[in-house]
């Protein structure tokens, strides 16, 4: 068996779940055995409805009121339950925060090796896996090898696909051993952001600044940009680093991932750190006095010349056009 | 309170990554060396934390001699001492750092209220080094936070969640993995910098014990070159025509 770790919300998978399932199906496959998943909370089972297009078999609900709100340690006790019993051959779960938390728990108290971000598989008796390094710049081909395979999946990088035979899945009820020392780390409560406008992860189109830009009153062309065409701004930690934008704003390897339509990176010279942040979006179009900046070859299209010129007066054209 | 934090050196890539001959590693015979920002973040909330309660700071990296430099930085940022577990320069896999680093921990004569870690290390990424650190001893472990405070011996920690922050709060001693975007890591004075420099260090060989199983790399790759050599729209604002048209044919956000 291979056991997929399933997020949702409102009652339904989230993508990075169902792009986790497409790579645990092919897994399965290669393997010969049978795929099942677990979810966990109130909804878990009203999930099942929607993995049997997946080719979900079995899916192992686990409905403990004390594991709502989210507990880590407590979750993947959960897991480790699971393995105890059915001893799947792999588990993989989405390379989210919360399931790479748990998987990682699962792999310290199983005293398992567990490889994350894996993009392929290629099933014998050991695993070797296709994994991402450096946000994915680089790729890594490793060998996993244990009585359970432990792997995360890379978000977006699987396209999710339905199976060619649905299946029926049925649900099982999960009561896991936890005790008191799983729950030391539980949500104690949420507090709302009252940062306004389009989260930068979900807006369609990003204008991002960096050192490039020159100082922090500059950003205000950018923001305007951004506005005219409903976007979110973003920037470069370089312009993080000089107290320009708040981090928030910070897009790369260890800021915000992005996927808009379209990316106008201003005054960004293309390293690799960034990049991995933006390489989601559909196109790129960079503005830059340096034509040999690497986001100028990276992306789609370039625009060589100083932001402090061009942007002003596509921000005129376009107010213009809205006039 | 005393605070450890741990840290690992790792080649400052520019635009594009260059790999060694047997595809091992990166080559970094024309590159410096730096730690992940998330890192340089947990240094920054141990002093503070030290500045504001009183104890020590240390940080500790598993790796070669030359990890040394990352060592002072850490100093060079007022942590108060440095140990180094020393290898020979050969990348270590998740579970044997964690089980180096516990024991170390273990031996230790401080008695750590917290232990601070990157949530992911820059290179390797593999998300669990904390984690299994955190299990080992025994300790509750809250993962990927921006926002951290000690009041009367209990962490108060917030994770970034779409919409908000979720809380935690967990009894010391424990650990924590940071994300970048806590705090605003300060830059070293020349003066600390240069003190740092006479610092000692304190060095330990690590044993290397990873249990049942094996994960291995085979081999690294550099995607293939995305360089699509970009179509150039124009130079300077004569090019706003050309970009107008971009955004409204082809990717009709206008
Ligand atoms: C482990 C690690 C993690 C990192 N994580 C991130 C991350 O998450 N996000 C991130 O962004 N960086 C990250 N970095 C930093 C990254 O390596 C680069 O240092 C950073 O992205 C550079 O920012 P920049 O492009 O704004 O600055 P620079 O590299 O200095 O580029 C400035 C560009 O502006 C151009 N320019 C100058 N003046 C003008 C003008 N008037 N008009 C138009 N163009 C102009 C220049 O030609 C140049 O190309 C990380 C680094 C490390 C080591
Ligand atoms: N060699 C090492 N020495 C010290 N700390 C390390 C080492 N490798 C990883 N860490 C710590 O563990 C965190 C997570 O690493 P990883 O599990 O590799 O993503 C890093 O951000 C560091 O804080």
């Amino acid at each position: 068996m291979i056991l997929g770790f399933v997020e949702w919300e409102a009652g339904e998978p989230l993508e990075t779940s169902l792009q986790m399932l497409t790579l645990a199906r092919d897994v399965a496959d290669q393997t010969g055995t049978s795929l099942a998943a677990v979810a966990f909370g109130e909804e878990g089972a009203a999930v099942a409805d929607h993995l049997g297009e997946y080719g979900v078999e079995r899916v192992h609900h686990v409905a403990d009121d004390r594991l709502t709100p989210y507990a880590p340690a407590a979750w993947g006790q959960a897991l480790a339950d699971l393995l105890e019993d059915h001893r799947p051959e792999a588990v993989l779960a989405p390379g989210t925060d919360r399931c790479q938390e748990v998987l990682a728990h699962v792999g310290a108290t199983c005293d398992l090796p567990m490889a994350a971000d894996c993009t392929a598989v290629e099933a014998g008796d050991a695993y070797e896996v296709t994994r991402h390094r450096w946000g994915g710049s680089l790729v890594e081909h490793a060998r996993l090898e244990a009585s359970t395979k432990l792997l995360s999946t890379a978000v977006h990088e699987v396209p999710i696909e339905p199976a060619d035979v649905p299946t029926d899945p049925t649900v099982h009820t999960v009561e896991p051993t936890v005790d008191a020392e799983d729950l030391r780390v539980q949500v104690d409560r949420r507090e709302e952001s009252d940062v306004e406008g389009v989260p930068l992860g979900e807006a369609r189109v990003v204008v991002g600044g960096g050192r490039g830009v020159g100082g922090p009153e500059d950003f205000d062309q950018l923001e305007e940009l951004a506005d005219l065409l409903d976007g979110a701004l973003g920037s470069s930690r370089a312009a993080v680093n000089e107290g320009w934008r708040p981090h928030d704003d910070q897009i790369g390897l260890t800021g915000t991932k992005i996927t808009p339509d379209i990316y106008i990176a201003c005054g960004i010279s293309g390293a690799v750190q960034h990049w991995v942040g933006c390489k989601g979006a559909d196109t790129v179009l960079a503005i830059n006095t340096d034509p040999e900046a690497a986001i100028m070859q990276k992306g789609e299209y370039a625009v060589v010349g100083d932001l402090h010129e061009i942007v002003p007066e596509l921000n005129e054209a376009l107010r213009e056009r809205e006039g | 309170m005393d605070v450890l934090t741990c840290i690992k050196r790792v080649p400052d890539t520019g635009s594009k990554i260059v790999l060694t001959e047997d595809r091992q590693s990166i080559d970094a015979s024309n590159l410096g060396f730096t730690m992940s920002p998330h890192e340089e973040c947990a240094i920054e909330a141990a002093v503070q934390l030290v500045e504001a309660h009183g104890g020590t700071a240390r940080v500790l990296t598993l790796g070669p001699p030359a990890a040394d430099e990352q060592l002072r930085t850490g100093l060079a940022m007022t942590a108060d001492e440095a140990t180094l577990l020393e290898t020979d320069g050969a990348e270590w896999g998740p579970r044997a750092t964690a089980n180096a680093i516990a024991d170390a921990v273990r031996a230790a004569e401080e008695e750590f209220d917290l232990l601070l870690f990157g949530n992911e290390s820059a290179d390797a990424a593999n998300y669990q080094v904390g984690i299994r650190v955190a299990e080992r001893l025994g300790l509750p472990v809250v993962a990927g936070i921006k926002s951290l405070e000690v009041e009367d011996g209990t962490a108060i920690a917030g994770r970034e969640v779409s919409g908000g922050e979720e809380i935690y709060e967990v009894d010391l001693p424990a650990v924590v993995t940071v994300k970048e975007g806590i705090n605003e890591p300060r830059y070293a004075s020349m003066r600390a910098k240069m003190s740092a420099r006479r610092q000692e260090v304190d060095r330990r060989e690590p044993d290397a014990e990873s249990g049942p199983g094996t994960f291995e790399k085979l081999r690294l790759e550099a995607p293939s070159d995305e360089d699509s050599a970009a179509e150039v729209l124009g130079e300077g604002p004569e090019a706003v025509p050309r970009i107008i048209e971009v955004l409204e044919e082809e990717v009709e956000v206008v």
